[in-house]
């Protein structure tokens, strides 16, 4: 019953971590990703993580939870955070169903996403 | 809820554990795009679909979700609805306000997703359950 | 209603089929006499006249000769609402277009009157055969008349709606969406979609909402606006709304409509500029040898 062994994978860039998010994950992979970033971000130092959703049809509270919490974690570590690649059915819907996904910062694609991070790292502390 | 739309098709789904919403919104979506909704409406039924089913599952102890295309005239819609044997919810006015929190949680569940369908019924006993019917119909 | 005689049931098809050229030519005589025809090429009337001649006489079911619904009047009727169709394009009005069918009555009547000259019992009933059939055909020119402005206008409104709301690329990274007449949900929506489509295309950083050509605003229309602003900041972009005159700002206000921190201005030109200052740009007026400063 349990999925256990499917891990999403983290990339490296630069100074940053890339996670593209792309299949509908289940409870249990959304917390073994949260533990692997940041067990990850702690020990590459990260200065910033970029989630990519642009795959992702759906987008629903546990979700935008995920997300939340993922964003808060980093900022813990040091670390901002981007999601990037929000289908505009998605926005809609979030919007519709209340998610604001308040503070965190968003971008049309990655290349986007990475010059919000070089932006907050240059004028972060 | 609109009088008595004729049911063309049907199934159920169990909703015993998360791991089970993965499937019946697999379920919604695939049916949804069946029915030919568009992208924006289909991505909102299943959205709802995903969070009125968790309610099901982490605060009704499980339960099940039917999926029905309906007909009413000539239009044409995908009902869904979700049952549980639950604690039900003391107090739906309240639940039906946004920022309404009992399990920790963002409170965003019921207020939403009626937001994001066409048709939203609810049904609630203490003590015996609750019973959730969205319906999205066809544009 | 049937005849009661069942021979006469097709004489005066028989009579078009035998006297053809005479019945074809006085009609296209009595259609000229409508001023409308004349416009159409000479030959025009005469092989549309010719066409549907053969049609009428061909259906060899004799049964069904005066229910113009049966199966056996299918091309018939296709080649009247085809017809019909291309006169309404035309500028014909419905009568002008169904007229084409009545004026086929009085050479034919002319004709029948000739030949039962001594039957008065078969004449009335020949030409009671006629009018009924000649009479449901122009019936359904007129219906499908009708259909075919009914077309035409659910065309113009679909290409109105379209032109109506262009998502256009000002410069790089800029879009304007410049919304012109009154903002009904279904429309906004479509709006809203369309815009955050091309701003996904685009890689847009900023999309400017130009609403000078909406004459009100209403709470839906300013909470799918409000809508379209959260959703494209959501994504990663930017709105801009533009062209918000004194009226609407009260509107907006009245209504409790909180527009939030999203940035507004008067003008497109000053939404703009502050679009290209926002994406790192600068207009300069260029030195006389046309370089920048």
């Amino acid at each position: 019953m349990s999925v256990t062994g499917e891990r999403i994978p983290i990339l490296r860039l630069g100074k940053c971590l890339l996670v593209t998010i792309q299949v509908d994950m289940h409870d249990q992979l959304a917390m073994t990703l949260q533990a692997d970033l940041a067990s990850a971000i702690a020990s590459q130092e990260s200065s910033g993580l970029l989630i990519d959703i642009s795959a992702l049809e759906i987008v629903d509270s546990f979700i935008g939870r995920m997300i939340a919490n993922t964003a808060a974690m980093c900022r813990v570590l040091d670390a901002e955070t981007v999601v990037v690649g929000m289908q505009p059915a998605v926005a809609i819907t979030l919007v519709e169903l209340g998610l604001t996904l308040h503070g965190i910062h968003t971008a049309l694609n990655v290349e986007r996403g990475m010059a919000v991070l070089e932006h907050a790292a240059a004028a972060g502390v | 809820m609109s009088s008595a739309p004729i049911v063309a098709k049907q199934a159920s789904f169990q909703l015993r554990s998360t791991v089970d919403l993965a499937v019946a919104r697999r379920g919604v979506r695939d049916w949804a795009q069946n029915l030919g909704l568009s992208v924006l409406d289909l991505t909102r039924i299943v959205t709802a679909a995903s969070e009125l089913g968790r309610n099901v599952v982490v605060h009704g102890g499980g339960g099940v979700m039917h999926l029905e295309v309906v007909r009413a005239g000539d239009r044409q819609g995908l009902r869904v609805i979700f049952k549980d044997h639950g604690p039900g919810i003391p107090e739906i006015a309240r639940a039906m306000q946004d920022g309404y929190t009992s399990g920790g949680g963002m409170g965003l569940g019921l207020p939403g997703a009626k937001r994001l369908v066409n048709e939203f019924d609810l049904s609630s006993t203490p003590s015996e359950g609750t019973c959730v019917t969205i319906v999205r119909w066809k544009s | 209603m049937t005849s009661t005689v069942a021979a006469s049931r097709s004489e005066f098809r028989r009579l078009v089929v035998e006297r053809r050229e005479e019945v074809l030519t006085a009609w296209v005589k009595e259609q000229l006499k409508e001023g409308r025809a004349e416009s159409l090429p000479a030959n025009e009337l005469r092989m549309q006249g010719d066409e549907f001649l053969t049609l009428i006489t061909d259906p060899a079911d004799t049964d069904s000769i005066l229910d113009a619904d049966a199966e056996a009047w299918a091309p018939a009727r296709a080649f009247l609402a085809d017809l019909s169709r291309t006169r309404a394009r035309q500028g014909f009005s419905p009568s002008e277009t169904a007229s084409f069918v009545f004026a086929l009555k009085r050479p034919l009547f002319a004709m029948l009157r000739a030949e039962f000259a001594f039957d008065a019992a078969q004449l009335g009933d020949e030409i009671w055969h006629a009018t009924e059939l000649l009479d449901q055909l122009g019936l359904l020119t007129m219906e499908e008349y009708q259909r075919g402005r009914e077309e035409v206008i659910r065309r113009q409104q679909e290409e109105m709606l379209e032109l109506s709301t262009p998502v256009v690329t000002l410069w790089d990274g800029v879009l304007a969406l410049p919304m012109i007449g009154t903002l009904d949900s279904a429309r906004t929506q479509i709006v809203m979609e369309t815009l955050l489509q091309r701003i996904v295309e685009t890689g847009a950083a900023i999309a400017i909402i130009d609403i000078t050509g909406v004459p009100t605003v209403d709470t839906m229309t300013a909470q799918h606006l409000l809508k379209t602003v959260t959703a494209t900041r959501l994504m990663g972009a930017e709105c801009i709304i533009s062209g918000i005159r004194p009226q609407i700002a009260q509107t907006i206000v009245h209504l409790g409509v909180d527009l939030g921190d999203v940035t507004t201005k008067a003008t497109l030109a000053d939404a703009f500029r502050v679009a290209l200052s926002r994406t790192g740009r600068r207009v300069c007026n260029a030195t006389p040898t046309g370089q920048c400063p």
